[in-house]
């Protein structure tokens, strides 16, 4: 079982995001990064696959800057084997669609059976990759999966829907977006971490994948996101005053209801 | 650029989501801002019933797009008959809610039609001749704004419950074009096997106008069921924090938060959550809110509407007796 794992290196959920003064971007410098968190079922799904077949390889296609490579090293660390990691400048500012053209191109050029993506990078919240990934490369989907079976030439996955989760059934190769619940992303182990450092890790440029820099990056974006701004902040609560819980209680009913008017 | 701005009108069942009337509301101005007709377009199997349903929020036009495949929602079905249609009519713009239907279809269909998206947005409008669609990022710990260029289809998914819909106005109608759209079975790659309800009628998180939830200071997985009674006698939602979920207390399906559901109802009830960074990011556009918790340090209460410092457990079912007596006035 060749799986292809799909990574993004983003700003820990911890971190505090503040944007730049001339609203174009937000401010990055000191953030600490980690892999999306999403990303880590789908390494994780990747290795168990791998394990449960008995053979196999788990290649990380990742694409971003210098940075990243602590990223990729982390997962090659958890147990890929490999990794392809697309460091060119002229990605920056790629919006999901030209991340996804991208992407496309170089799992083109690989071998594998499934390809599994977060079902959203937590920095851009755009959720679009995985998608269209799989439409670029003329492949079945499954998105928000909360479980995968491997039967033969097929796989069974469970993913949410509204109200509930439905079983679907698709004929390998095919895309997987992995959804919180999937699995328990194991931990780098020390061993791990010392392997990881000999585990090939291929640099990649645009051209070494055919594609003309001018239709991807900001320029050749179909969107561009400017304008940032930080959310209007609430104040501190109205404690509601009381002699009991009772009391305040019945307080809080009565601000929701002709205060507030939410009730 | 193509004419006219597209509204996908997602129904269960015959059931339109409310999220459709809120972005045909919103899309009506900006419909007459370019000067372009604005349509509902809904797919679905036996729909005939549907096309009178949204001119009242301003459609001009609604296409009904109407087969036995897709009567069952596949992203290949869905996603060719639209993008068959999107393909000869030409829109400037779609619309589609943000829902998990929305979200999986989405990217498909722009993918395939070369058109910008943006997600999830929570505010559009024009600027020139580009859609602007404001949207969060970092889980709502910022806000961007989306523009568009090379795209000659412009896409956007709306946050459900964040626009306003309009009332409804019963005066107005709309022409209604039944479309036959040409999929068969080879079409769809993926079969459904099994479909697993939840709670029948449980309104999903991310749709909820209330949302009652628990956090680590629920204690047990028993003791949701007194938000599930506050939750029944005001037609709440309940949800939970990370830390719930990770103690098994609750599904994963019920996770609020950045690496759970984002919502956004009109009046959100924490109750023995503390407020960390990444719950906020899952429920701080909620209208209002509502803290209860006996930690009076808790982060939570210095960004929040209403808060009682107090022993959840006496406080939830005098709450619950107190809403009682206000539902029957």
């Amino acid at each position: 079982m060749n799986s292809i794992v799909c990574l993004k290196q983003v700003p820990d959920t911890e971190a505090q995001i503040v944007v730049k003064p001339d609203a174009s971007d937000v401010k990055l410098d000191g953030v600490k990064f980690v892999i999306s968190p999403y990303d880590e079922f789908g390494i994780e799904e990747a290795l168990v696959q791998k394990e449960k077949a008995g053979a196999g390889e788990v290649t990380l296609v990742c694409m971003g800057p210098d940075r990243c490579v602590e990223a990729i090293r982390t997962g090659l660390a958890m147990g890929a084997d490999k990794a392809e990691h697309i460091d060119d400048p002229a990605c920056e500012g790629s919006d999901a669609m030209a991340t996804a053209t991208v992407l496309a191109e170089q799992i083109k050029k690989m071998d594998y059976n499934l390809i599994f993506c977060g079902r959203q990078a937590i920095d851009d919240d755009q959720g679009q990759v995985g998608v269209a990934l799989a439409e670029l490369l003329g492949l079945p989907h499954a998105s928000l999966v909360t479980k995968v079976e491997v039967a033969g030439d097929k796989v069974k996955v469970n993913r949410q829907i509204v109200g509930g989760e439905e079983v679907i059934e698709m004929p390998i190769p095919c895309v997987i977006t992995a959804q919180k619940g999937l699995n328990e992303p194991r931990y780098a182990s020390l061993p791990g971490i010392m392997k990881a450092k000999k585990k090939p890790l291929n640099p990649v440029k645009l051209a070494d994948l055919g594609i003309d820099a001018g239709t991807v990056g900001a320029a050749g974006s179909k969107t561009k996101a400017a304008n940032f701004s930080s959310p209007a902040q609430r104040t501190a609560a109205k404690l509601i005053s009381g002699e009991s819980a009772e009391e305040k209680a019945a307080g809080l009913a009565k601000a929701l209801r002709e205060e507030a008017k939410a009730i | 650029m193509g004419k006219g701005i597209w509204v996908f009108a997602e129904q269960d069942q015959g059931n339109v989501r409310k999220v459709t009337f809120e972005m045909l509301s919103e899309a009506r101005k900006i419909a007459d801002a370019k000067g372009e007709q604005l349509c509902a377009v809904c797919l679905g199997k036996d729909i005939v019933g549907l096309g009178d349903k949204f001119a009242p929020y301003g459609a001009d036009k609604v296409y009904l797009v109407d087969h036995d495949l897709l009567g069952q929602y596949t992203t290949d079905a869905y996603a060719k008959a639209l993008c068959d249609l999107i393909t000869k009519e030409q829109p400037s713009i779609v619309l589609m809610g943000a829902s998990v239907l929305g979200k999986d279809l989405a990217p498909k269909v722009a993918a395939r039609i070369g058109a910008g998206l943006a997600s999830d947005c929570i505010e559009i409008k024009m600027e020139g001749d580009s859609l602007c669609a404001k949207r969060p990022m970092y889980s709502g710990k910022a806000y961007a704004e989306i523009t568009y260029q090379n795209a000659d289809v412009m896409m956007a998914s709306i946050r459900p419950n964040v626009l306003i819909a309009s009332e409804p106005d019963a005066s107005r109608s709309a022409e209604v074009e039944n479309v036959t759209p040409e999929i068969s079975a080879g079409d769809i790659k993926v079969s459904v096997v099994e479909v697993i309800k939840g709670d029948a009628g449980k309104v999903d998180l991310t749709e909820a106008e209330i949302i009652v939830s628990g956090g680590r200071g629920m204690k047990a997985a028993e003791n949701y069921k007194m938000l599930e009674d506050l939750a029944e006698v005001i037609g709440a939602t309940v949800g939970a924090s990370r830390a719930a979920v990770d103690a098994g207390w609750r599904p994963v399906s019920d996770q609020v938060g950045q690496t759970g559901k984002v919502v956004s109802p009109n009046l959100y009830i924490a109750c023995g959550i503390s407020g960390a960074i990444q719950h906020y990011a899952g429920m701080g556009t909620s209208k209002v809110i509502v803290a209860i918790n006996k930690d009076e340090e808790a982060p939570i209460f210095t960004k929040c509407d209403y808060g009682i410092v107090d022993d959840l457990f006496k406080v939830l079912p005098a709450l619950t007796d107190e809403m009682k007596k206000l539902m029957a006035e």
